[in-house]
């Protein structure tokens, strides 16, 4: 290309030093530029795709529709609440701004957390979080339930890097519908059993070479809804005492499964390796 | 725009006679990771086709200058701000790709054809050369994902694109999708029937 150019010493250690310095300045400054200039952009998307998944938790048909009007007509209020069952603030915008997976790293009595109340036609829904951790990062979602706060009206899953194909699959439709009208704790154990094969009218059937993701559902449901007792217990009188028990013997163990980063290529076959040992 | 000789081999060669995946053997990990369908393969496979050939193009550029002792952490640096801006910009303006893409952008750096390609055409020739290397390459990785998960999610899941094309009463007949397709020693198998085929049909290829 440029004569002049290989004129210049390039393997000097000079050359070589200053050559690095300048290519990382350069590059930060790309990159914090970036990310400055398209954060506020970024965090509308988040926000906007946060009410998509209230919504879609509510079965609401979002094609070509504004989500953010079709959040503020059908959820018309929100709570934050503490585990002892305290209402901390009425306000819907603060209990939208709580960030879940934040509440989740404190202490389980200092946690506030969101309870979104919607209206479908006419019934009371009422929407809670879920957090949980999959094969290879967070999962999370919305769970809708009916006004008996028993029945599982609809649910709403989105991951961060379960593997597609087989994990990340939990998001997508064949799969949430087939929570719709579980009843919470029918078994007793598991908030909802998410079980290999043989699913019963009431356990969910889970996605074949994805064990580990299916699991990080289950344990999502108990180790999320424990934290709502209170206010699942609240209303069905019968259903407190089963309530109390199940979040006793919920394991705690839902981050055992620690987010591994591996470098190059290492990364994906491990992920093939773990995925495979799975079935 | 007619196409010299030199043009149509770096263009074409990789989709075939040379081949990343199949010849090169380059990027086989993340072949088998996301083939189980055909959605996320072209997916991927269009993502990398984009990463390569912008990264080959600023590596060539840069050629002339870089240090040769750390020309592989330029490479790199290169590689990863590129996909760091990318997935920035997606997120800001197309968030759905974005969340759909999630765990590629992060494969894509790990992906060895992109550091193949820059240590073995980008170091030594012009950007428009480096940019049609980095298009052929990526298609021709494209075109063995999407092979091998055609096949995959055929037999796997007896679905193409998640719709179904076995037909149910295939099932009530006694026909049963093939577990192990959905499992990925079998993209190895699959990749390893696709170069017995085509070395077959390429003598020249076979090794002595």
């Amino acid at each position: 290309m440029s004569q002049e150019k290989k004129k210049l010493n390039t393997d000097s250690n000079a050359y070589t030093i200053v050559y690095a310095a300048v290519m990382v300045v350069i590059v930060a400054l790309l990159l914090a530029l970036t990310s400055s200039a398209l954060k506020k952009r970024q965090d509308d998307n988040i926000a906007l795709d946060k009410k998509k998944q209230i919504l879609r938790a509510l079965n609401v048909n979002l094609d070509g529709q504004d989500a953010a009007a079709l959040y503020e007509q059908y959820v018309t209020a929100a709570q934050l609440v503490k585990i002892d069952g305290t209402v901390v603030s009425e306000d819907r915008d603060v209990a939208f701004g709580v960030d879940v997976a934040k509440e989740n790293a404190k202490p389980e009595t200092e946690r506030q957390l969101p309870i979104y109340f919607a209206t479908i036609d006419g019934q009371q829904k009422y929407v809670l979080p879920l957090r949980g951790a999959g094969l290879w990062g967070p999962i999370w979602g919305y769970v809708a339930l009916n006004d008996d706060k028993q029945t599982i009206f609809g649910v709403d899953f989105s991951h961060e890097s379960e593997t597609p194909g087989l994990g990340g699959e939990i998001t997508k439709e064949f799969f949430t519908t087939r929570f719709k009208g579980k009843t919470l704790y029918a078994s007793g154990e598991n908030a909802v059993e998410v079980v290999k094969s043989n699913a019963n009218d009431q356990q969910v059937d889970a996605i074949s070479g994805a064990t580990f993701t299916s699991n990080g559902v289950r344990d999502m449901f108990n180790s999320s809804l424990k934290q709502y007792v209170i206010f699942l217990g609240g209303i069905s009188e019968g259903s407190t005492v089963e309530a109390n028990d199940t979040a006793d013997s919920t394991e705690g163990a839902i981050d055992s499964e620690a987010t591994q980063v591996m470098p190059c290529c290492n990364a994906a076959t491990a992920e093939i390796a773990e995925e495979a040992s799975n079935d | 725009m007619r196409l010299s000789d030199k043009t149509k081999e770096v263009l074409l060669g990789p989709l075939s006679q040379n081949n990343p995946v199949i010849v090169q053997v380059l990027g086989i990990c993340s072949a088998l990771a996301v083939t189980v369908q055909l959605e996320p393969a072209i997916v991927m496979g269009l993502a990398v086709t984009i990463i390569v050939a912008m990264s080959n193009v600023v590596i060539s550029l840069l050629r002339n200058t870089i240090p040769m002792r750390i020309r592989i952490i330029v490479q790199l640096v290169v590689v990863a701000a590129l996909v760091t801006v990318v997935s920035e910009v997606l997120k800001a303006f197309a968030y759905d790709v974005s969340v759909q893409l999630s765990v590629y952008i992060g494969l894509i750096i790990t992906n060895c054809i992109l550091m193949g390609r820059l240590e073995a055409f980008a170091m030594s020739n012009k950007p428009w050369d480096s940019l049609l290397d980095g298009l052929g390459n990526g298609v021709g990785y494209a075109l063995i994902l999407i092979i091998v998960a055609f096949f995959r999610e055929l037999f796997g899941s007896g679905t193409l694109f998640g719709m179904r094309v076995i037909p149910e009463c295939f099932y009530d007949w006694g026909y049963a999708n093939n577990g192990l397709m959905i499992m990925p020693p079998m993209a190895l198998i699959l990749v390893g029937c696709i170069i017995w085929a085509h070395r077959a049909k390429n003598k020249d290829l076979q090794e002595k």
